[in-house]
């Protein structure tokens, strides 16, 4: 444990000046140590040899692809699950962040190892776009034009907007503002919980720029800051901190108040829905891309299929915990949601969120926000 | 005299090149980041103020850690040690239990215990005297990475109590000072070093910690590296924070080593004694209070909150199963990175001890400044690597055991040392005299005696590698999962119900390899533990 080794050493000749006493008696015992740690190594090597072969995903490729999910597991089980037993093909998971994990794929260069990216956002699609491959255009007509890449190279899964939690013990939606730009007020921004290094935080920023610019978005996020809004790691532990009585309001996506009210049914959070087209009510989808450099391009592709077609949507209108829309005309969303075309007053260029985003984290942090 | 030994004789290659190969692989990472950060604009980064703010954060942040890890370990090290507080066994052992707490658990069992449905904040409400607001920010984190460290700060000042030689305190104490006196100006100067190594222990941590740094949202360098790497389009400023934040830790070694202060040795006759304890008298009950709210802060509280979410879990049936296959892969990968890491330092620590040249202390030096490299720079470096230049080892365990072996190589070293430390080169010299080869005398003279220290190595090794959070996420492979894993992963979704079975397994899983650490390291057994004694 000690970290001064070296000086230990200096201590110890010090003591072998001394006349030797009788507390030190060297013992001798038989090198037994050497022939365990020679059978140490050579267990550890066969572990290594055998754990190495049984993580690689040669045996089978095949039947199998390889998924990096953005997408919560506890969320997306399920479906995959559903998607192994309807296709035969078995799938190998990364559970992670999805700019985490779409910065990984960027570091993995030409070699990464994923045949899927399945998203929580566009932005992070949109920023990997050069690794991906072209999703094949049925697949694509599935979705509305807003709601994939122009240039192909991903298609939404799901629709999540943006909403105000709000206590309801506190607040009625009616008398909640319907402008986001109000909310960073002294009278709300001081009840209020942001998640300024979330994607989706960042995703509705963007979109605030694109609609109000630069000026009117810096002044927003300063305000936020000096009105003493308070910032979270994410979306859900906003809304836990609503039902807790830490804050009274939150900027978040639409579907974590199902997730908390499954685990805490008498929470006392409810979503008030902005107005349609206002940056606070941005409609983002959650979608996947097929990476060019994965090993089972027609196992992706059937993934994607898979994730479009009427089973795998209705997954989103029925059982799915997470109330996200299902995408594909014709699905209904699960109970008590507005209809998702009363939102989309006006459609933002979901792929152009990600390539703006460094010039948005820039603002965030200049407003002092992820401090 | 120890300087002389084997100076004369040419180190065996079989000891030259494994030592060689062991150092040179932990050059990847900081030549990684040069690489990576391109020379060009990225280094613009350097201009921000945010950047100099965060690296003010960061500073703070380590002075925090260092002041609160050294009064709380070193107190609980004086009283265990020194005094005749009642019930030592329990203060004992409440303070290595923390040894299993990963700072990102610390952290998440704070929130959870504070804020407006936290118990601590209910109990303070019962009593009258409000809420507590929920922890975060700079004092949270701080507080957070002090109970997870502090242990550190008490098994060393520990070890260096139980080494004093008592008679010089029996001197002041004959020339008219009390008993407390005595202690500061005979004893202090004697564990000072202990002090030193613990906090430093507890510095280094905080500058490289992560997780708990995240989740009480207090941006330092570490963090602010993986918010750039995160964010997408530029990752080459990402890189030259990563080389900022190993030149701010080779500048905070450099300042602990001149501050370690000179070293006091008994080198008079005859064995050494125990010293007396001293009697606290009328200082008892604070003494104690003060045990029992460290204890209550840093122990029961995120074991309790840790109980108390796994039953809320349960009685609205949120509750997974038992996360067995993560705790299955995280044993396993701890303890073979653990033994391969010791392993690999043994060569550097055995070169610079029994072949004295200036090349094998540069390389011993070198070893020990790998103690800059965080984990998400060791990992961003392999994946860099792996999955461009070696994409068959890439997202496979052996290249994470890598991982670790370049991450813990100094702290394997410095238990090698340690263990290298307490035995008698005489012993090695009788053996060569009767004719056994180096690589002989080693296997079976030197080895042998350095078993207790190697364990104790190989065990705290073990519990920071199961501790082990950035790397282990970047480069576990595709499926697989360890507790720490599984704990971060439910956390950073909020679902703090979740994360708590695999945070409470995590504990448990340490614990036996605590109390194996703590049992070769401060032994009561002194007969055990040459390096305790003379």
């Amino acid at each position: 444990l000690t970290a001064h080794g070296a000086s230990d050493r200096s201590q110890q000749e010090g003591y072998n000046l001394s006349v030797p006493t009788g507390a030190e008696r060297p013992r001798f015992r038989r090198p037994r140590i050497l022939r365990s740690l020679t059978l140490l190594t050579a267990v550890i090597g066969l572990t290594a040899v055998g754990v190495g072969c049984g993580g690689g995903s040669g045996d089978d490729a095949d039947q199998k692809i390889v998924i990096y999910s953005g997408r919560e597991e506890e969320i997306v089980a399920p479906l995959l699950t559903q998607f192994t037993e309807t296709t035969g093909i078995e799938v190998d998971v990364r559970y992670g962040k999805s700019s985490e994990l779409a910065a990984q794929i960027a570091e993995e260069g030409a070699n990464a190892p994923a045949d899927v990216f399945f998203s929580q956002d566009a932005g992070a699609l949109g920023s990997v776009s050069d690794q991906l491959a072209a999703i094949p255009q049925a697949s694509l007509d599935r979705v509305e034009a807003g709601f994939r890449d122009p240039a192909g190279k991903w298609v939404g899964t799901s629709g999540r907007v943006r909403v105000v939690a709000f206590n309801p013990q506190k607040y009625t939606a009616e008398e909640l503002p319907d402008d986001v730009l109000e909310y960073a007020k002294p009278e709300y921004a001081k009840h209020l919980g942001i998640a300024p290094t979330n994607a989706s935080f960042q995703a509705f920023v963007t979109a605030m720029r694109m609609k109000h610019g630069d000026a009117t978005t810096k002044k927003f996020l300063q305000d936020l800051k000096a009105n003493g809004a308070k910032t979270f790691e994410g979306n859900r532990p906003i809304v836990e901190a609503i039902a807790d009585g830490d804050v009274d309001l939150g900027l978040v996506n639409h579907y974590y108040l199902a997730l908390v009210k499954a685990e805490r049914p008498d929470a006392t959070v409810e979503n008030k829905f902005l107005a349609a087209g206002d940056p606070g009510a941005l409609v983002n989808v959650a979608g996947v891309g097929i990476l060019a450099s994965g090993k089972n391009t027609d196992g992706a592709q059937k993934f994607v299929e898979f994730l479009l077609s009427d089973d795998g949507q209705k997954f989103y209108g029925t059982e799915a915990e997470e109330n996200e829309y299902p995408l594909v005309a014709g699905i209904p969303p699960q109970e008590g949601l507005p209809p998702l075309e009363s939102l989309t007053g006006e459609a933002y260029a979901l792929g152009d969120l990600g390539k703006e985003e460094k010039a948005t984290l820039q603002l965030i942090t200049e407003a002092g926000l992820t401090s | 005299m120890r300087g002389r030994v084997g100076a004369g004789r040419r180190p065996p290659a079989l000891v030259v090149i494994p030592a060689v190969a062991a150092v040179l692989l932990l050059l990847v990472p900081p030549v990684y980041l040069v690489i990576r950060s391109g020379f060009g604009d990225a280094w613009a980064v350097l201009g921000e103020t945010e950047t100099w703010r965060t690296v003010a954060r960061t500073m703070w942040l380590v002075v925090g850690v260092s002041v609160g890890a050294l009064v709380v370990g070193g107190s609980m090290a004086w009283l265990v040690a020194r005094t005749d507080i009642p019930l030592r066994r329990v203060w004992a052992v409440a303070a290595v239990i923390p040894l299993a707490m990963p700072s990102f658990v610390a952290a998440l069992a704070l929130a959870g215990a504070t804020g407006a449905t936290g118990f601590l904040s209910r109990l303070s409400e019962a009593l009258g005297f409000g809420r507590i607001e929920r922890m975060e920010g700079y004092w949270g984190a701080t507080l957070a990475i002090v109970m997870s460290t502090f242990p550190y700060v008490y098994l060393l000042t520990l070890a260096a109590l139980r080494r004093i030689d008592p008679s010089q305190e029996e001197a002041a104490r004959s020339l008219g000072r009390g008993p407390v006196g005595a202690f500061i100006v005979a004893s202090l100067p004697q564990i000072r070093r202990g002090l030193a190594g613990g906090a430093l222990l507890a510095g280094l941590y905080a500058i490289s910690d992560f997780g708990a740094v995240s989740l009480m949202r207090y941006t330092t360098v570490t963090r602010a590296i993986f918010v750039r790497y995160e964010s997408g389009f530029d990752r080459r400023p990402a890189a030259v924070l990563g080389l900022l934040l190993i030149a701010m830790t080779i500048i905070f070694l450099f300042i602990e080593a001149r501050a370690r202060g000179s070293v006091h040795v008994r080198s008079g006759p005859g064995a050494r004694r125990e010293p007396r304890r001293i009697a606290l008298g009328r200082l008892r009950v604070p003494a104690l209070i003060w045990t029992s709210l460290i204890t209550a802060a840093f122990v029961v509280t995120p074991l309790g909150v840790m109980i108390y979410w796994i039953a809320r879990g349960a009685s609205n049936g949120t509750l997974d199963g038992m996360p067995w296959s993560a705790a299955i892969t995280s044993v396993a990968l701890a303890g073979s990175a653990a033994l391969l890491t010791t392993l690999a330092a043994l060569p550097v620590g055995v070169l610079a001890h029994r072949y004295r040249r200036p090349w094998t202390q540069g390389l011993e030096r070198s070893g020990y400044a790998a103690n800059a490299l965080p984990g998400i720079v060791v990992g961003l470096a392999l994946v860099f690597l792996g999955a461009r230049y070696m994409p068959w080892l890439y997202q496979t365990f052996p290249l994470l055991v890598l991982a670790y072996l370049i991450r813990f190589f100094a702290e394997a070293l410095s238990g090698v040392d340690t263990a290298l430390a307490s035995v008698n080169p005489r012993t090695e010299e009788a053996a060569r005299s009767l004719g056994r080869s180096p690589v002989r005398v080693l296997g079976e003279v030197t080895l042998p005696q350095m078993r207790p220290g190697l364990v104790a190595a190989v065990m705290l090794v073990f519990l920071s590698v199961i501790k082990e959070l950035p790397a282990t996420a970047l480069l576990l492979p595709t499926g697989a999962r360890t507790l720490a894993t599984e704990v971060w992963r439910k956390t950073t979704v909020g679902s703090y119900g979740a994360a708590a079975l695999p945070a409470l397994a995590l504990v448990i899983v340490s614990l036996p390899f605590i109390a194996v650490a703590v049992r070769e390291h401060v032994t009561e057994r002194e007969d055990a533990l040459p390096s305790a004694n003379d």
